[in-house]
């Protein structure tokens, strides 16, 4: 039976997290067992140029700013090969919204990756690129869409989503494209066989009842197209680490985590951000209904360092899964798993 | 709906307050379902303390690094002639504390130190003591039973004629280091040159008897078979029939940066550290309060323990160093009102309190 919207305000306003946990950690264990999988991929930020100025953004600058830059596609290459190199088989391209770059850049971006690399697949632009392509090129979103399929663009990251009511995203994003867009970008990718991931950032002062229509226009696109793969949430913290060191807040996490797993009954895999959450954080959410750890997230100079460093960081990913006493899988794109360790 | 068929019988001696028996404990440090140890301690929790959680506004004073004692898990001690060694004269110490009464609701002192080759029982006692004639309207709390053994092996003095000592010149309450893992198999690995099991405890044991409250520990994470920290549960448990006198059990895991036993061993992970809060809240059944220490744990662990039957959060602490030596990702301090936050959304109510877990201020 699935939850109602007044059913998941309560869970979110006053459930307790641990008993949350186990009853998304039961539905984890019946879908995927003992199975814990994470990716080896890279991102690649083409540009830090971008015209929305989000509030909660650390990484835009001005074009005319002196530490703006944009990624020649030599550049971006080179970028693949270091990935192909470490072992990665997928790349997560997205950058800053650059004005008047032009559809064919990133068409020609796309078709250079793939001749070059064809096993890399390229899960790459978030709905608000993909909206601003279109624009930019006065063509739709579908049409936008399908060039970039066409030029080898595999399945869309689910970032930009923040919370998905234009209430809050006027407060915190008021550039930035609003709910119905995001979905509508969402909707015409899944029709044209692109699939995509959602995304979920709690902790703008948004209300328990803001998160659930998040989560509850999630599930209806879902129920009508079935493309999302999985559900990726973390918190924006802004401030309180005036003192130095990590972020305070475990709890609303965790339980928001659960809660997703709970609610949203058809997304198949719940992603728990250790890159965001700290990885002590990120392997509990294992046990709170979290099925998938993303990527291993490899940082530039470890790329470069390659070998060693790459082994490290598989190594940290597989004891972080050990220790919760699952089994490590590395899974490609689709979540099928290549390797066990 | 927590329900565990495979630990029923475990299950239901919770459910009906009995106690938790030697193998019981160990079964439970092999279960994997860590959402059921959690709640099985938050009902225990739940059911003896409520839900107020306890923190202190207090400043951590270590007079010195210097020790003898060298132990293999601990980045902070260091001989007189390594870089970094200090030792702090009576005026630096109550600098520290000057500096932390900028915060008006600073309540007290949490003072421990490195046991130093040449410093007399004197010259510690005389630091209390002047610490205390400045500062009298603050708690003190400090010693851990290692430095107290230390203190009665330089001085010839009893345990009881120290502690006597160090209650005139204010001492309130012991502090709950040093137990590490209570077994000389380990500490004759780890740390041979300081305070044995049965010292350790009968410090504690009298300083109970004499009314002294103390606090008690565990280092964990390191060379210790789960049996063995089973069994360090149960000393404690025994101790705490016999006298009452512990106040508050905290569990350390081992922090690996820089110590020598780091080489080897990888820090303990958030699953370890959950199941063992809540498996200690469960043997330790005759504990009213069960510590989750933020610095160890990282603050964002720390709260989700709070859930996993921990009642207390540690304190403000000014400059915590001990353990920042050894690579804790935590802050050295945390604002009061981080704390409080921190408390209330886990939907508990947070209690400032002095080092006895008399209350303070409430919110």
């Amino acid at each position: 039976m699935r939850y109602t919207e007044k059913q998941g305000i309560e869970m979110l306003t006053s459930g307790d997290p641990i008993a949350l946990g186990r009853e998304a950690n039961a539905i984890r264990e019946k879908l995927f067992g003992n199975t814990v999988t994470f990716i080896v991929d890279r991102n690649i930020n083409y540009t830090n140029v971008c015209k929305n100025e989000c509030k909660f953004c650390a990484f835009f600058r001005r074009k005319e700013s002196k530490d703006a830059y944009l990624l020649t596609i030599e550049e971006i290459l080179q970028k693949v090969q270091e990935t192909v190199d470490a072992g990665g088989t997928q790349v997560m391209i997205q950058g800053g919204l650059y004005p008047d770059l032009g559809l064919e850049y990133y068409e020609n971006m796309l078709r250079s990756i793939r001749e070059k690399f064809p096993s890399i697949v390229i899960h790459s632009f978030t709905a608000t690129e993909i909206q601003y392509f279109a624009q930019q090129a006065g063509i739709s979103i579908e049409d936008c869409l399908k060039r970039l399929q066409y030029a080898g663009l595999s399945s869309l990251p689910g970032g930009g989503a923040e919370i998905l009511v234009d209430e809050v995203r006027k407060r915190v994003s008021p550039k930035k494209i609003m709910t119905e867009d995001w979905l509508h970008v969402m909707e015409t990718a899944h029709k044209i066989g692109m699939e995509s991931t959602a995304t979920m950032v709690i902790g703008f002062g948004e209300t328990m009842a803001q998160r659930i229509e998040h989560m509850e226009k999630i599930r209806q696109l879902q129920d009508k197209t079935g493309g999302f793969r999985a559900f990726i949430s973390w918190t924006f913290q802004p401030g309180n680490t005036e003192l130095g060191g990590e972020k305070t807040s475990g709890w609303d996490y965790m339980r928001n985590l659960a809660v997703s797993r709970l609610y949203m009954d058809n997304i198949p895999h719940i992603q728990g951000s250790w890159v965001t959450q700290g990885e002590r954080i990120g392997q509990l959410t294992l046990g709170f209904g979290g099925d998938d750890l993303g990527s291993i997230m490899l940082e530039e100079n470890v790329v470069r360092a390659a070998g060693t460093a790459y082994e490290m960081s598989i190594n940290k990913m597989v004891d972080m899964i050990k220790g919760a006493g699952r089994e490590a899988a590395q899974r490609d794109t689709k979540y099928n798993i290549i390797r066990r360790f | 709906m927590f329900t565990n068929e495979e630990y029923k019988d475990i299950e239901n001696k919770i459910l009906n307050g009995e106690r938790l028996s030697r193998e019981d404990g160990i079964r439970l440090f092999h279960c994997k379902d860590i959402a059921w140890l959690g709640a099985m301690a938050d009902y225990v929790r739940k059911k003896k303390c409520g839900d107020i959680v306890y923190y202190n506004v207090n400043c951590h004073v270590n007079l010195t690094n210097i020790c003898t004692s060298r132990c293999k898990f601990c980045a902070f001690g260091r001989d007189e002639d390594m870089p970094g060694a200090y030792a702090m004269t009576v005026e630096q110490a109550k600098d520290v504390v000057r500096d932390a009464m900028k915060d008006p609701n600073l309540a007290g002192l949490h003072v421990v130190s490195g046991l130093h080759p040449t410093w007399s029982f004197d010259d510690y006692l005389k630091i209390l003591q002047d610490i205390h004639d400045e500062f009298p309207n603050l708690y003190l709390k400090g010693f851990t039973g290692v430095e107290i053994t230390h203190f009665s092996k330089i001085s010839g003095l009893s345990i009881k004629e120290v502690l006597e000592k160090l209650m005139g010149a204010g001492l309130q309450a012991i502090a709950g280091g040093g137990a590490e893992i209570l077994s000389d198999r380990i500490r004759n690995e780890l740390c041979p040159n300081k305070a044995t099991a049965d010292q350790w405890l009968e410090v504690a044991r009298t300083a109970h008897l004499m009314g002294l409250k103390t606090n008690a520990s565990m280092l964990y994470g390191h060379i210790e078979t789960l049996e063995e920290r089973v069994d360090h549960l149960l000393k404690l448990r025994d101790l705490q029939d016999e006298t009452g006198g512990f106040q508050t059990f905290i569990c350390f895991p081992f922090l690996p940066k820089n110590t020598e036993l780091g080489k080897t061993i990888k820090q303990t992970s958030m699953w370890d550290d959950l199941r063992t809060m809540a498996i200690s809240r469960l043997m330790l059944d005759n504990f009213q309060n069960i510590k989750a220490y933020w610095v160890m744990l990282t603050v964002p662990v720390a709260q989700v323990a709070l859930g996993f039957g921990a009642n207390d959060i540690d304190g403000t602490i000014h400059k915590e160093t001990i353990l920042h030596d050894a690579g804790a990702t935590s802050p050295t301090a945390l604002r009061e009102d981080t704390i409080i936050d921190i408390i209330r959304e886990a939907g508990r109510i947070p209690a400032a309190c002095d080092c006895n877990f008399n209350i303070l201020r409430k919110f």
